[in-house]
């Protein structure tokens, strides 16, 4: 399980170690094909600022030698924001006075006929909040198999589960899992989910082994950037990929890196991430990890997400709503968190073929599940 | 430089050496003696395993070298589980190389009999290091049949012709959660200094010491030579780039 690997990883000495990376550390890791940890830790350092451009050069010809030039789109589906944790940055903080809204299976329905309606969507991502007791594995595989008529791949963001329900799910749909670690700091991580399932910051690390174990087709990693230092968190996470790589071969993976928005509850970030530092981030990951996916959501405002289309990202959402119901049932609710890109999946589209690249709608079959 | 551990034994030398085609065991026991190799391999078929006295035997056994005993000669994943087991009682050591070639010409090995017999061979307790192509999703289904280290040829045995198959070990290498060893093929010290500056974890050399004329100054080279490489993987080598950086900035949106 990763959370014995994790142990080798002190915090205080690999920010200092990142810190201390200089000019001839980048120079390397930027020639070698095959990048350990410490090279990337090179290229997410304050060295590495000076060398975006060769950064985006190597991070667009490895992108384009693995994945063309293509984007894949996707949207989300919020389906409950009922919710037991107290994540303090979340609008669905149980402590929130917002309405809650766990979504019927008709209305789910619903829900997809809109997406089905706005643009040509086959990859769905199904988003939950964490209620067992009202939204459990039970309504999740009945809220997979309602949507499997109308999109051929399935994934979900939901709470860690056991390894014997992940598998369940995938028999009902479920492609593909996406879980936020959110931060890799044991310590404070507690201070940011002081209650709830989310609390246990070793449960929600070893998810990802139970998702690998069950066999998942794609597991989705992610970091919120605005808690702890982002080069620290998203080293630790690059080491984690590196390890779920080996020991789960067969999985394809994706790695989020979502900057904090505001949201209910009026949390404000530790830190702020600028756009030339998600940029270095993005050709960081792109050129340690050729083949992993890596993805920009609504989260981001349109000139950066067009700008850096060609550069390294293969995966973007469009269209979203985040709140239950927001497409259909529910139009204008409560949000997990207020979107920036708010152009029409047809408008990003065509953004993106105006980059030279095609806007990928399908590139999954349900068959293969 | 650090050392090696396969199968809970660690060693300090990163040169394995084979003892086929030497002209005498005496020349054979000076090379393997100046290669400072600690783990050495022999064929079962070449000894006699009813005889402790046999000539081959005696001349490779030495304190501080750990024998691998290999299956060279087997056909199938059964043959090579009846040889394993052969050689663990005749040598009393459950370290095996595994080397499943029912082609003769070129010796290659076998993928589907290799994987079937260290499936097997892992379940007794053995300490497997198959002999294989460099094929990186063979390599990560070894080590799901328990595996103890993998080793991918660098071009066929016996031909000298060093690393021919690069990209595939660099990404063994890469994703491999069990020691690399790259054997066969290596014929002079700078192809094996190069396996070892890709982060190999050891190499295995044969052909090269065993035919040469002067055995003994070759393996000392060898054994030069896979210092230097690894000291330099540890080190950290600085890359070449064949990236020419754009005229017109992809990045001028940032600014």
């Amino acid at each position: 399980m990763f959370s014995e690997e994790l142990k080798a990883y002190n915090w205080e000495e690999t920010t200092a170690r990142i810190m201390s990376m200089t000019e001839a550390d980048v120079r390397r890791a930027l020639t070698r094909r095959h990048l350990e940890p410490e090279d990337f830790m090179a290229l997410v350092s304050p060295a590495a600022a000076s060398h975006l451009e060769e950064m985006a050069v190597l991070s667009r010809h490895y992108t384009q030698e693995r994945f063309g030039k293509t984007i894949s789109m996707y949207i989300p589906m919020y389906i409950t924001n009922s919710c037991t944790n107290s994540c303090v940055y979340c609008g669905f903080n149980r402590n929130n006075t917002i309405e809650r809204v766990v979504l019927t299976m008709p209305q789910i329905e619903d829900e997809c006929k809109a997406i089905r309606n706005l643009a040509p969507f086959e990859n769905l991502l199904l988003v939950t909040g964490e209620n067992p007791r009202v939204a459990g594995v039970d309504y999740l595989e009945e809220a997979l198999r309602t949507c499997r008529p109308y999109f051929n791949n399935l994934s979900m963001e939901v709470m860690p589960l056991k390894s014997e329900d992940y598998a369940r799910l995938t028999k009902s749909g479920l492609n593909g899992v996406v879980c936020f670690q959110e931060t890799y700091h044991r310590e404070k991580y507690k201070t940011y989910h002081p209650a709830g399932m989310k609390s246990n910051f070793e449960w929600r690390l070893n998810g990802y082994d139970r998702m690998g174990q069950a066999g998942l087709h794609k597991i989705g990693m992610g970091v919120l950037i605005g808690l702890e230092d982002w080069r620290t968190d998203v080293t630790m996470m690059a080491v984690h990929l590196r390890y779920l790589r080996k020991n789960y071969w067969r999985t394809r993976f994706s790695v989020n890196f979502p900057r904090m928005r505001p949201a209910a509850g009026g949390y404000q970030p530790n830190t702020v991430m600028s756009d030339r530092e998600l940029a270095q981030l993005t050709f960081a990951f792109r050129i340690f990890d050729h083949d992993v996916d890596i993805s920009y959501s609504t989260r981001e405002y349109p000139d950066f997400r067009d700008n850096m289309t060609t550069l390294g990202i293969t995966s973007m959402s469009a269209g979203s709503k985040t709140d239950p119901g927001g497409y259909h049932t529910y139009p204008r609710s409560l949000e997990q968190f207020a979107v920036s890109d708010e152009r029409s999946p047809e408008e990003v589209a065509s953004a993106i073929r105006d980059a030279g690249y095609e806007p990928v709608w399908k590139d999954w079959d349900k068959i293969f599940d | 430089m650090e050392k090696l551990t396969i199968g809970g034994h660690e060693f300090s030398s990163r040169l394995f050496v084979g003892t086929g085609k030497f002209s005498s065991n005496a020349i054979m026991s000076d090379a393997i003696a100046a290669s400072g190799s600690q783990m050495v391999t022999v064929a079962l078929k070449r000894i006699d395993t009813d005889n402790r006295e046999d000539d081959m035997l005696r001349h490779i056994l030495r304190p501080g070298v750990q024998l691998l005993p290999n299956t060279s000669g087997v056909r199938n994943a059964e043959e090579a589980i009846l040889a394993a087991q052969l050689a663990r009682e005749a040598f009393e050591t459950d370290f095996i190389k595994l080397e499943i070639h029912p082609d003769p010409k070129y010796l290659l090995p076998d993928p589907v009999e290799t994987l079937k017999a260290t499936e097997a061979l892992a379940k007794m307790g053995f300490i497997v290091l198959p002999y294989i192509q460099a094929d990186p999703v063979l390599c990560k289904r070894l080590e799901e049949a328990g595996t103890s280290a993998v080793m991918p040829l660098g071009a066929p045995i016996g031909t000298n012709k060093g690393i021919v198959v690069k990209d595939m070990l660099e990404i063994i290498i890469a994703e491999s959660r069990v020691p690399v060893v790259i054997d066969a093929g290596l014929g002079a010290p700078s192809h094996a200094a190069e396996g070892m500056e890709m982060g190999a974890d050891a190499v295995l050399v044969n052909t090269a010491i065993a035919v040469t004329g002067d055995p003994t100054a070759m393996a000392r080279a060898f054994a030069k030579a896979v210092e230097a490489g690894r000291e330099a993987y540890e080190a950290g080598l600085g890359g070449k780039s064949d990236m020419a950086v754009a005229s017109s900035p992809l990045t001028s949106f940032l600014s």
